[in-house]
């Protein structure tokens, strides 16, 4: 049944896929020789489609996001993003992205920040402050505008960072543990609000996470990967659907820790033992 | 025992009474040394003789700060301006960075009293330009050193933000890098301000037209006015000063608007 769910979300969208990976390889030079950070990696991600990447530290899931983004380069193989070369998309401003640290400009007001994108590529002032505004109101920050960072909370910041990311109205955001250095409950909060973001928008979204929960919670599908070298070892639908409501019903649904197991299981490479799952 | 009972606003005022007082005390105590214990004259004049002093050549004092006071500031500003170009040309290529090193260890070790009198008889009698240079030079020390630094400073999540956006190498350093640098920048600029001071005054000891607080202070030493050498002296740190606090300022002012601190 959530296969098909899946395949459902999957075929109703329409255009070329977000992001085409295809054998991708990415070794790095250290002191000790080279070191493979990525090997044989193939991944797809359809329009409109929430995939996470997880998995221990090492394992390259960072790496494959900034190959994605055009900040590296891969060592083989290409990266597609909606079918043009990575480098001509991140050009052409095709994705939003926002990193674990907010990495916010200190010295520019919330506004300011969000406006950042916006201003480097040449939108007019009245432009500008239409969309800051809508931005912020869309991550509830509307009161704050006129701060400055250091004024604000850690989730704060980490939402002034997503609305920034939005700002051009990609049709792909890339993410990486962008709410690693936050608190449980705001991570919570803030998975949900990323969930309707992400569903308003209808972009997609590749997610990186160390969280099992967080992962399942967010995506249609994860991704698993293993360190030394980095490869992907499993990929799991989580088959919830598009229309499922991403809130604490669905924290608390059996379906929903049938996944977290599976993925538990797939990160560890042995089977839970079944107890845990019958409980539950 | 008793200082943790002060509240804060007793703090703050003691902060300005107690360097007051204290100079206060010292000016008493060497004014006792001079007229009471008898230490003589052309060793230490009195506080009295040199206010007696200050006040009768007001105005040779003024005209004499007025030649060295520009002289630090044009020296400052172009050594400075220079400093900023050349640190921006070294943070963005390394080779400019490989070149200009060993040069700019080379003028910071310059000895004053060395360039002085070759830039004075280079430039003429009559050339303030000898001093201004050499203002310059000990300007751009510290602010090129300082705002290398600074320019170094940008943090790896920027870099990877402004990537993101295919910004070019200027928006780059406008958005990012130099308001990154400026605390830095502004730090040197304050040691360069006093600094500026002392060599375009040290720099009118050797030669050069007359004229400044330098010439000033060595005439009246040579002629054995003891107390109007030190009264060019007391100008003399009051320039300095007005130097260093203005710098301190405006460095105040721009950290002020521009909070750097406290983000993720």
């Amino acid at each position: 049944m959530g296969a098909a769910q899946a395949h459902q979300s999957t075929d109703a969208t329409t255009g070329p896929d977000s992001v085409v990976v295809r054998g991708v390889g990415k070794r790095f030079a250290t002191k000790t020789g080279d070191v493979s950070a990525l090997e044989g990696i193939d991944l797809t991600v359809a329009a409109g489609e929430f995939v996470s990447l997880i998995g221990p530290s090492g394992c390259g899931k960072s790496t494959l996001l900034r190959l994605i983004a055009d900040l590296d380069s891969p060592t083989s193989g290409t990266v597609e993003v909606f079918g043009k070369p990575a480098a001509r998309a991140r050009r052409d401003q095709d994705y939003g992205i926002a990193f674990q640290q907010a990495g916010l400009l200190p010295w520019r007001t919330v506004a300011a920040n969000i406006a950042l994108p916006l201003e480097l590529h040449g939108a007019g002032a009245a432009e500008r402050k239409a969309r800051v505004a809508e931005l912020a109101e869309l991550v509830g920050l509307t009161d704050f505008a006129d701060r400055h960072p250091d004024q604000l909370s850690g989730g704060m910041q980490q939402r002034v960072a997503i609305a920034r990311a939005m700002a051009e109205r990609p049709r792909l955001l890339l993410m990486d543990e962008p709410f690693g250095a936050l608190d449980e409950m705001t991570r919570e909060r803030m998975q949900a609000e990323l969930a309707r973001l992400a569903a308003e928008t209808g972009a997609a979204v590749v997610f990186v996470t160390h969280s099992i929960p967080e992962a399942v919670f967010l995506s249609d599908r994860i991704v698993v990967m293993s360190p030394r070298p980095g490869r992907i070892t499993d990929v799991i639908e989580t088959g919830f659907g598009k229309d499922a409501a991403r809130d604490e019903s669905l924290r608390e649904a059996p379906s929903f820790f049938d996944r977290v197991t599976a993925v538990r299981e797939a990160l560890h490479g042995t089977p839970v033992p079944t107890t845990g799952r019958e409980q539950r | 025992m008793s200082g943790a009972a002060w509240t804060p606003a007793t703090e703050r005022r003691l902060r300005v009474i107690a360097p007051v007082l204290v100079g206060l005390a010292g000016l008493a105590l060497w004014q006792f040394l001079v007229s009471v214990v008898g230490v003589s004259d052309y060793l230490l004049p009195s506080p009295a003789a040199i206010a007696q002093q200050f006040a009768e050549f007001g105005p040779a004092i003024w005209q004499a700060a007025l030649i060295t006071g520009p002289n630090a500031l044009i020296g400052l500003v172009v050594g400075t301006v220079l400093a900023i170009l050349l640190a921006a040309l070294a943070a963005r290529w390394h080779a400019v960075d490989g070149m200009s090193a060993p040069i700019v260890a080379a003028l910071a070790v310059v000895p004053i009293v060395a360039l002085a009198p070759v830039l004075n008889s280079m430039f003429g009698s009559d050339s303030q330009f000898g001093r201004q240079a050499i203002a310059a030079l000990a300007s751009f020390v510290p602010v090129f050193i300082n705002t290398l630094r600074g320019l170094r400073q940008t943090r790896p999540v920027h870099r990877d933000l402004m990537r993101s956006y295919a910004a070019t190498g200027t928006q780059s350093f406008r958005t990012v890098t130099l308001p990154t640098a400026l605390p830095y920048l502004l730090t040197g600029v304050r040691i360069a301000s006093s600094l500026a001071v002392i060599s375009a005054l040290v720099a009118e000891y050797f030669g050069g037209p007359r004229g400044g607080l330098g010439s000033a202070i060595s005439t009246s030493a040579a002629t054995s006015a003891y107390a109007r050498a030190w009264a060019y002296v007391v100008a003399a740190i009051v320039v300095g000063l007005i130097f260093y606090l203005a710098t301190a300022l405006i460095e105040r002012l721009v950290l002020r608007r521009i909070p750097v601190g406290g983000t993720q």
